[in-house]
């Protein structure tokens, strides 16, 4: 059963972690040092693509205070299937894949030491052609960047290497019998740049390799255990032999998903007997850490005179980096969940080019699969002179829908946000001149998974809370909030704390917005067992049985009159008798989680387009999301947003920018521009709550959904401002001033 | 590296003279410590003007103002006379980087800085600004837009350093104005900008103008063919038309992750127009 009404959850108190952030006290990925601690640095490969003839070290550990280099040499290819790309990531064996590449690491006395040692590493290269587009590197005679790599799911088996790893495909029905019955087709070609998750703390880690081969871990990531089983692999360790303890951090959105210095700093450190600090600058963030994808698209949409969707097809394209692995299934299932379809056909092209292995990014591969689908979507409305809500409505999934990508949908809240946005004031609100107002609609899975919790009563009845996720969006204050619910404490009462790794059993990372969800069942769960432990103390010092006493109000009570009529033992009354009654009272829960609610959003925003320069300011901005219930609705309302806002960078002006020589142009913030303060209106959310039912309290996913509809809604509103459709992100002056100039609507 | 904090310019130039190595000048230091830290060669000696009283005020001189080399932007921009007399120099000043930045950074530091896209640089141009330099010898006296020669480079010799920035006194009926484009509306670097200053006579007709772009050139371009399209008329949309024109036509930008030379080329004659309409209304022209 779903509980609908509550005490706590749904009011919005004071993050637990933000004294320690505003006094900063919070220690982050580079805020902690030890004794005896060495600097490290990272050679990378200036060369898109390079054979890697030779790496003489010798110059450089011959510098006096140079402690440790590490090499290729120093990292063994793991048996381990799931680790090969990673190591080979983490440090280039035969060929530097990439400008960034990692190719060699010294550990020193001071970071001056180890800069001047890198510069007498002598890297002898032989540079290869690279390709760096995604359409180029599926092209026959492209570069190929891993001999003997053949795609799979290609019919025929393919034959001869290619730069394509995977085809991936779904849909039902059968899309030409659909086109065929279609009034109206529209047909158009998209393009999307790699971006970065732009979070502002870069990577940061110390390790802390011992003489009896157990080390301790200290880094900025957004899953600890899988960085203690990704190093462990790497360097053939136990995994129970290395603890790793997550940092607090700032910002990830996926990106802090996998390893990329973590297993370097470990390798230097066992090398040199000493604690070794890896912080990457943020030229090495842009270089060498996980962009997004960029992508190459094509869509394919037919529908009846009166605005049905008769059949739906999308080829796309993904560009993943020098590795295989790109989110591009995740596109292809996505892009047409929101729409109940007769007919639907995806097909998705993993693909890998010469630039850093892309990692995830909110919602991996939906927002650009949303951007070219209701972009067509919204062309079709127009065309047909229907409102795109009302269009959207009329062709929108519902409970029972057979979704685009195979499972049969339970209650969804799409046709709600759709609802709610054709009556909102923005809606109805007037348009100025050379603005435009673009909606869309986004889905996204959500996840569950492996997820272990602790719950301790302390002795003087305040309660804490050990989870193993880290708290990348307000997730402590969430876990304080449904615990103390189910307890009937004040929220105060409970603390939250991340545990390491060797203090809880195994956490997935913190990603697929599963933490509220998948925790949050965890934690409720933790308190049940504790409570159900306290009733059964409180039994015994009545001597009455245990199924004869409840807990309400934070209190033990006998279940009725025949129970017997005792005082109500409070939690703290319980729990300082503890020592007396058999001991200390915690609660757990350990399980895979399942039942992860999906969640739609529909975005709404209007732009102002300068004909004189192309450049796009976005004037307002609201979102529509289901979040099943909103534990915390402050957190809700700021993964809304900040969806929106980071969408706002990916339409407007993020983009990862290649020179002909394949290095990246541009590495820094000046250059590759996230929105700042000013760029961005207040954005308005409004939550809507229809409860998944594979939660205690209906909750879903919110973290990643905010981000897959805005690229589209910007595309839109800014098309209907400019007078011409744009179908290149991002939409940068110098694009939309020669898409409009071209179309003869640039004000010349 | 040796830091050195002289107390006058004759010192500094000394101290930069004397200097076996590389020497660098220190003002707010908002380019040379970023540079520093992103691994340029760090130089042997730093020679930190902020000590140097005669270098950090603004003093009125022959009806127009002497602007110390040391002074940062945040104090241009408090100096209500100074920004009466020229706006557009304020403003432009007043673009660079944010508050913070604005605390330190100098007006001969962006100058000397020698960056194609620097904001001060075109409204100075136009201005008709002329820098102070101070060395081993007699003072000297250049145009603004002579010191600078290419990106990083400076037409400044062994031992000189700007001393001051003077900006002379305007006829009646004058007003400049700069305007940059970013893609972003802060903390960003232009991809093209331009300065205009112009006097009107009293029925509204420019009489003279002087007109400079920014980042669409390996230096500052002052445009005499363009300056001449606005002299003679009211700025009527014809002219405007033609001054934009003219304006991208003595463009010279590159192709590069800012934007594209065709943008750039066309965005230059925008700007450039929109802040001649504004000069034309600070003098006091109806547009
Ligand atoms: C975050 C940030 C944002 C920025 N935004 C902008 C912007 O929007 N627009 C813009 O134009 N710039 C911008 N800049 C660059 C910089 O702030 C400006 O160029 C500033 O005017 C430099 O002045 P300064 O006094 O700090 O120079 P310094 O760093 O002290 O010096 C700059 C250079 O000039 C030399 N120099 C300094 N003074 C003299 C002198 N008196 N004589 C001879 N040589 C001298 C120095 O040796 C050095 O080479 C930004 C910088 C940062 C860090």
């Amino acid at each position: 059963m779903i509980k609908t009404k509550f005490k706590l959850v749904g009011t919005r108190p004071l993050r637990p972690d933000g004294v320690d952030k505003v006094t900063g006290r919070a220690r982050f990925g580079a805020d902690i040092s030890a004794p005896g601690m060495l600097h490290a640095l990272i050679l990378r490969s200036p060369h898109a693509h390079a054979r890697i003839k030779s790496i003489d070290t010798s110059r450089a550990e011959k510098l006096p205070g140079v402690k440790a280099v590490v090499t290729r040499d120093d990292f063994k290819l793991p048996e381990r299937e799931d680790l090969v790309d990673i190591c080979r990531n983490v440090m280039a064996r035969e060929k530097a894949l990439y400008d960034g590449h990692a190719v060699a690491a010294v550990a020193a006395v001071s970071k001056t030491v180890a800069r001047e040692a890198l510069k007498r590493i002598q890297v002898e290269y032989q540079v290869l052609p690279h390709v760096t587009d995604v359409d180029a590197a599926m092209k026959p005679r492209a570069p190929i960047l891993h001999k003997g790599m053949r795609t799979i799911g290609a019919e025929p088996a393919a034959k001869k290497d290619s730069n394509v790893a995977q085809i991936h495909t779904f849909g039902h029905g059968d899309v030409v019998k659909g086109f065929a019955k279609a009034d109206i087709i529209i047909e158009r070609s998209f393009k999307t740049e790699a971006t970065h998750q732009g979070y502002i703390e870069p990577h940061a880690c110390l390790a802390t390799y011992g003489a009896d081969d157990r080390a301790d871990l200290w880094c900025c990531t957004q899953g600890h255990y899988m960085v203690r089983n990704a190093c462990a692999g790497l360097l053939g360790m136990e995994v129970s032999h290395l603890r790793v303890t997550a940092s607090e951090i700032g910002g990830g959105f996926g990106g802090k998903t996998t390893v990329f210095i973590e297993p370097v700093a470990l390798a230097l450190s066992r090398k040199a007997g000493k604690p070794v600090k890896l912080v990457m600058s943020r030229d090495e963030v842009f270089r060498a850490s996980g962009p997004t994808s960029s992508s190459s698209t094509d869509v394919k949409i037919g529908i009846t005179k009166k605005g049905k969707i008769t059949a739906a097809q999308a080829i796309l394209r993904y560009q993943g980096g020098a590795f295989p692995g790109s989110p591009v299934q995740f596109g292809a299932m996505t892009g047409f969940a929101p729409y109940d379809l007769e007919n639907v056909h995806t097909v998705g092209y993993d693909v890998v080019a010469n630039r850093p292995k892309q990692a995830a990014y909110r919602a991996p591969g939906a927002p650009l699969a949303a951007f070219a689908i209701e972009s067509v979507i919204d062309e079709l409305a127009h065309k047909i002179g229907m409102d795109p809500l009302e269009f959207r409505l009329k062709n929108a999934a519902r409970e029972g829908t057979k979704s685009s990508y195979g499972p049969t949908f339970g209650p969804i809240g799409l046709e709600a946000t759709l609802k709610e946005s054709k009556k909102h004031p923005h809606h109805l609100a007037p348009l100025g001149p050379n603005q435009g107002r673009g909606v869309a609609c986004g889905f996204w899975f959500n996840f569950g998974g492996q997820t272990s919790v602790s719950l301790n009563i302390g002795e003087d009845g305040t309660v804490s809370v050990v989870e193993g996720n880290p708290d990348i969006g307000g997730s402590r204050a969430s876990m304080c909030l449904m615990a103390a619910e189910e307890l009937g404490v004040p929220y105060e009462k409970v603390r939250t704390v991340i545990a390491d790794t060797a203090s809880l059993g195994y956490n997935e990372v913190t990603d697929g917005s599963r933490v509220t969800f998948a925790v949050g069942m965890a934690t409720i769960k933790a308190a049940r067992q504790a409570i159900a432990i306290m009733c059964e103390r409180a039994a015994k010092i009545w001597d009455i049985p245990a199924e004869a006493v409840v807990w309400e109000d934070g209190c033990a009570k006998p279940a009725g009159s025949n129970a017997g009529n005792f005082k109500p033992m409070t939690l703290a009354e319980i729990a300082g008798s503890a020592g007396s009654t058999g001991g200390p009272i915690s609660g757990h829960s350990e399980a895979t989680a399942d039942g992860a609610g999906v969640s739609f959003a529909t975005h709404m925003v209007d732009v102002e387009v300068d004909p004189d320069t192309g450049k796009v300011t976005v004037l307002r901005y609201t979102v529509f999301q289901d979040a099943g219930k909103a534990i915390h609705p402050a957190y809700v309302e700021g993964q809304f947003q900040g969806g929106a806002a980071q969408g706002v960078g990916w339409a407007i002006n993020e983009e990862y920018i290649y020179g002909e020589d394949g290095r990246l142009q541009n590495p820094g913030f000046l250059d590759y521009r996230i929105p700042v303060a000013s760029d961005l209106p207040m954005i308005d959310t409004v939550i809507l709550e229809i409860p998944n039912p594979g939660h205690p309290y209906g909750v879903r996913g919110v973290g990643e959904t905010s981000i897959v509809p805005p690229l589209a809604a910007i595309a839109n509103a800014v098309s209907e401002a400019a007078g011409v459709r744009l179908t290149h992100l991002p939409m940068s002056p110098p694009r939309v001033l020669k898409a409009m100039m071209e179309n003869g609507k640039g004000a010349a | 590296m040796r830091y050195e904090a002289p107390a006058t310019a004759k010192a500094a130039a000394k101290l930069l003279l004397g200097a076996k190595g590389s020497a660098k000048i220190l003002a707010g230091g908002t380019d040379l410590l970023v540079q520093l830290r992103s691994g340029m060669k760090p130089p042997g000696l730093v020679v930190d003007i902020k000590h140097i009283a005669a270098m950090s005020g603004i003093k009125k001189e022959r009806g127009g103002f002497r602007i110390g080399a040391a002074v940062p932007s945040a104090v241009m921009g408090e100096n209500k006379g100074l920004g009466k007399a020229w706006p557009g120099v304020v403003e432009a000043t007043g673009l660079i980087g944010s508050t913070q930045i604005q605390g330190r950074a100098t007006m001969a530091g962006n100058l000397c800085n020698a960056s194609p896209a620097a904001d001060s640089v075109p409204a100075l141009a136009a201005a008709g600004a002329v820098a102070r330099i101070a060395g081993p010898g007699k003072r000297r006296d250049i145009p603004a837009e002579k010191i600078a020669t290419g990106p990083g480079k400076t037409s400044l010799k062994k031992g000189e350093l700007v001393e001051s920035i003077f900006l002379p006194k305007r006829p009646p009926r004058s007003g400049d104005a700069y305007l940059r484009f970013i893609p972003r509306t802060e903390m960003d670097i232009a991809a093209a900008s331009a300065g205009v200053n112009l006097t009107l006579d009293r029925k509204g007709v420019c009489t003279a103008a002087r007109v400079a772009l920014g980042a669409v050139g390996p230096r500052v371009i002052l445009s005499a063919k363009a300056a001449k399209a606005l002299i003679g008329t009211r700025l009527e949309d014809s002219a405007l038309e033609g001054f934009a024109a003219a304006c991208s036509a003595a463009a010279t930008p590159i192709d590069d992750k800012r934007g594209t030379k065709e943008f750039k080329t066309h965005v230059a004659g925008v700007l450039a127009r929109r802040a001649a309409v504004i000069a034309y209304e600070r003098a006091g022209g109806k547009p």
